[in-house]
């Protein structure tokens, strides 16, 4: 099977071609304003040093940090709001709560909560009102919004009345698009609001960039699927990240942390990815990433979906270098004028790049390597900074090996944090590597009572299965499922046996499906 | 007498308090993150809760302790309507033939540290600096009112349909009882005010200044990261008990509480050795190489190496790397009759009171 893995980053674009396990090419290009001509630049070049041909290809598998990067800058998010079935119950908690000022403008902040919702065991703690639902709904489109997210009390426990509503508003408001919380996030209503309302905002660009990569796609002759890859390392069909971009959001950081892991053959180590203008550390295990445990910040706002954990700084081979009495390095950074304006490739901008270069730790550039005064005292605010994120990505005083990925890894010293440094073959292809050996999962997370007919055993079992059928409806082959993660905590503070069991299960890809 | 006010608590200052109270929470309590965002919807950008010293109040000016009861994971899903406190604070009046003049906090750890904020910005009362269990425990007799001889009766509870009870019972120990069974009709959590009491009353058993310590732990863990565990212990006379990796977590649930152990395997100054903590909502006992180091009524608190943060008994897990924190209880549980209510003995465990 050979597949093309591409990843769209702040400086650069990536793209490898695969066969199976085997690195057939790859290839490099800036990322071009438009996206896609940086693409297009990248994955010709792959085939072309894999002597691929478009017809060969089975799979395209893309990593983008489009949806991330517009939520950052507050760009392109359609006007949002958010109808929680929830009444009598929710008053003293609403929407948007915690969110940074400037996102809940860009957005709208607008919010409705109507009767609905379930109780912890699934009892309703009111019925859905039908004509209620319909006037929040148009109250949201009169005040400006375009999309319409949607959460439920209780939802993750018994999802029937989120659904219901759905399926009212797509009767009797057709033209309406919603988000349901209960695809995205997981226990902790807030948070799950959160990820549903930018999955929201996010879902015009998502279209645009579905189409914009589809129509790429026939430019360069490929007839097979387009997949993106997800926050957790498997993959999203192309038609559902129009329903579902948020899903999509971090997956630069995983797919170089699954890219590095496979590069290097190890199974358990940290990573660090230095890019153009900043560097992700985490922790890979079992070949993939360690994910975040409770609520992630993403641009400022409490979400729950899956998430690696990582932690990011502003270093990267970018980073413009200031000498002298006050000397740092970053956050500030040249980007992707990389090429033009560091030192080393006759440009005036002193950079870290230029500092390793003159350091003797890389060779590159056009131009010599300027004299850099107090350069010990500048290497060694750099692999401070590295080393102090190395010692907080670790888990323990266990010895593993530090993976170095990605364009910036040349500024890294051999030794960080008392750890050895390796440099895998590829690895500054890591996380294109990463989107091509993608897999399909399977995410269940429910809270279930047990009785005399239902034991823990039994019921871990039950989401087991209920996570492989998801598994296998997203094209995942069958035979190749295994459980990734598997948790089981009992619902403190209650009585009778309330269990919340969260299983995910992950599987290779089967050819030759539709989309 | 008029009360003299201590401080003013803002958005700013609550987080503070939130912090504080996590620590407090002695890995149980609840998370206070959703009750501090309570309060800040509450107060909004301008408004503040005054806390006040019990020593400024009249004698017969009374008091009411507001709490959350039942599942603090219902609180991540479902939230209060906001007219459960109105309800309680009428119904406690009506009932007390008395306007309440002051909230307290009856539990200083975990969600409860925040809870009765809502109530004083809610009804534009002062909060009284101080609480009556100075941490969490899973019990609403596990307070020191109880060694008072203060019955937590007549008591109100209102959930978010706009239900509402009130008990009269023979015992702080058949309120709780009571209580737990019908929070489960209401749906896993409610609103409770109980322990309304006179600030004559309840002078002699309040533990006090505990939510200007919260507020204090709260500002030194924003001084430091991972070093905050020394710092903590310092301060407030604790001792950094174990420094370490988590490399087991069993659970299992028993009468309605999370009961189990976590062994943590030594890093830094405590490698080679392994320590094994027990715990039922809030962490009971500490033995480092089967040498017990703490237990109940004293704190054990986890935080995270890394960055800092409490970790409770339901986040905790495999890998995370973890300094143990032991903080001494108020000197009003070490009594005999304060341990037999919370020492380890009620709790099961078969170690005697070691105090840090």
């Amino acid at each position: 099977m050979i597949r093309i893995g591409v990843d769209v980053g702040g400086t650069n674009t990536d793209a490898v071609v695969m066969e199976n396990t085997t690195f057939l090419g790859g290839a490099k290009s800036p990322t071009t304003p438009d996206i896609l001509t940086g693409v297009q630049n990248a994955v010709t070049a792959a085939m072309a040093e894999a002597g691929t041909s478009a017809g060969g290809v089975d799979a395209i598998m893309v990593g983008t940090t489009h949806f991330v990067n517009a939520l950052v800058q507050r760009k392109e998010l359609a006007q949002s709001g958010i109808i929680r079935l929830c009444l009598p119950s929710g008053g003293s908690l609403t929407p948007f709560a915690d969110w940074p000022a400037d996102l809940v403008s860009a957005i709208g902040g607008q919010f409705e909560l109507i009767d609905g919702g379930y109780e912890m065991d699934g009892r309703e703690i009111s019925p859905l009102d039908e004509a209620q639902l319909l006037r929040a709904v148009d109250s949201l489109l009169d005040k400006g919004c375009r999309e319409i997210a949607l959460s439920c009390v209780f939802a993750p426990v018994r999802a029937d009345m989120e659904k219901e509503a759905e399926e009212i508003i797509a009767k009797h408001r057709p033209k309406v698009s919603v988000t349901a919380s209960r695809e995205i996030g997981r226990m902790g209503i807030l948070e799950r609001e959160n990820a549903a309302l930018i999955n929201a905002s996010l879902k015009p660009l998502a279209n645009d960039v579905v189409a914009a990569f589809s129509s790429l796609q026939g430019d360069l002759g490929l007839t097979c699927p387009l997949f993106f890859t997800r926050n957790d390392g498997t993959l999203i069909k192309a038609s559902e990240v129009r329903r579902l971009p948020v899903l999509t959001f971090a997956c630069g950081p995983t797919n170089s942390m699954r890219g590095a892991a496979f590069l290097s053959g190890l199974k358990n180590a940290l990573v660090v990815d230095i890019g153009g203008t900043t560097t992700d550390v985490g922790e890979v295990r079992d070949g993939f990433p360690r994910l975040a445990g409770t609520s992630v910040s993403v641009a400022d706002v409490q979400t729950n979906f899956s998430m690696p954990d990582v932690i990011s700084i502003g270093l990267g081979g970018g980073s413009i270098v200031v000498p002298g009495d006050q000397p740092s390095i970053g956050p500030s950074s040249v980007g992707h004028r990389l090429l033009q304006d560091a030192v080393i490739f006759g440009g005036q901008t002193l950079t870290a790049s230029d500092l390793a270069v003159a350091a003797g730790r890389a060779q590159m550039g056009s131009a010599p390597a300027p004299d850099i005064e107090n350069m010990a005292g500048l290497l060694d605010i750099m692999d401070q900074t590295v080393a102090d994120a190395v010692a907080r990505s670790r888990t323990s005083g266990e010895e593993m090996p530090v993976l170095a990925v990605g364009g910036g890894s040349v500024l890294m010293a051999d030794m960080v944090d008392g750890l050895t440094v390796i440099r895998p073959e590829h690895h500054d292809l890591a996380n294109a590597v990463g989107a091509a050996i993608a897999q399909v999962s399977g995410e269940v997370s429910k809270v279930v009572q047990l009785d005399d007919n239902l034991d823990r055993e039994q019921a871990i079992e039950q989401i087991t299965e209920e996570a492989r059928q998801i598994a296998i409806a997203a094209n995942a082959d069958p035979k190749t499922l295994n459980i990734l993660s598997k948790s089981d905590v009992p619902l403190a503070y209650l009585p009778g046996n309330n269990l919340a069991i969260s299983v995910t299960v992950v599987g290779d890809l089967n050819t030759g499906v539709s989309q | 007498m008029t009360s003299q006010v201590k401080f003013n608590v803002d958005t700013k200052a609550l987080g503070r308090i939130a912090q504080g109270g996590a620590v407090l929470g002695a890995g149980g309590g609840g998370n206070p993150y959703v009750g501090r965002l309570m309060v800040q919807q509450m107060l909004g950008d301008d408004k503040t809760v005054p806390v006040i010293d019990i020593d400024t109040m009249g004698d017969d000016e009374l008091i009411l302790p507001i709490a959350m009861m039942g599942a603090p994971v219902v609180m991540i899903e479902k939230f209060p309507s906001g007219n459960e406190i109105p309800n309680l604070v009428n119904m406690i009046e009506r009932l007390m033939q008395k306007k309440v003049s002051a909230i307290l906090c009856i539990e200083a750890g975990g969600l409860n540290s925040t809870i009765p904020f809502i109530a004083a910005a809610q009804m534009g009362l002062p909060i009284v600096d101080g609480d009556a269990m100075g941490r969490a425990f899973p019990e609403l007799q596990m307070v020191t009112f109880t060694l008072g001889g203060i019955n937590a009766t007549p008591m109100a509870m209102f959930d978010d349909k706009g239900n509402g009870a009130t008990f009269d019972t023979v015992s702080n120990q058949w309120t709780e009882k009571l209580a737990r069974a019908l929070t489960i009709e209401m749906g896993g959590s409610a609103m409770v005010g109980l322990y309304a009491v006179t600030a004559k009353q309840c002078r002699e058993y309040l533990i006090r200044d505990s939510l200007s310590m919260a507020h204090e732990i709260g500002e030194i863990m924003e001084n430091h990261g991972g070093d905050v565990t020394d710092a903590l212990a310092k301060r407030f006379g604790g001792a950094h008990l174990f420094q370490g990796r988590v490399r087991d977590v069993e659970r299992r649930n028993e009468t309605g509480f999370s009961k189990g152990t976590v062994t943590l395997e030594g890093t830094g100054d405590f490698r080679n050795s392994e320590a094994v903590l027990s715990f039922q909502n809030e962490f009971l006992a500490a033995e480092v190489d089967g040498k017990t180091v703490a237990t109940t009524p004293d704190l054990i608190t986890l935080l995270d190496a890394n960055i800092g943060e409490p970790v409770t008994t339901d986040m905790v897990k495999y890998g995370l790397s973890v300094n143990v924190l032991g903080l001494p209880c108020d000197p009003i549980w070490r009594s005999e009759k304060g341990l037999e209510l919370v020492g380890p003995k009620y709790f099961g465990l078969d170690v005697p009171y070691t105090p840090i």
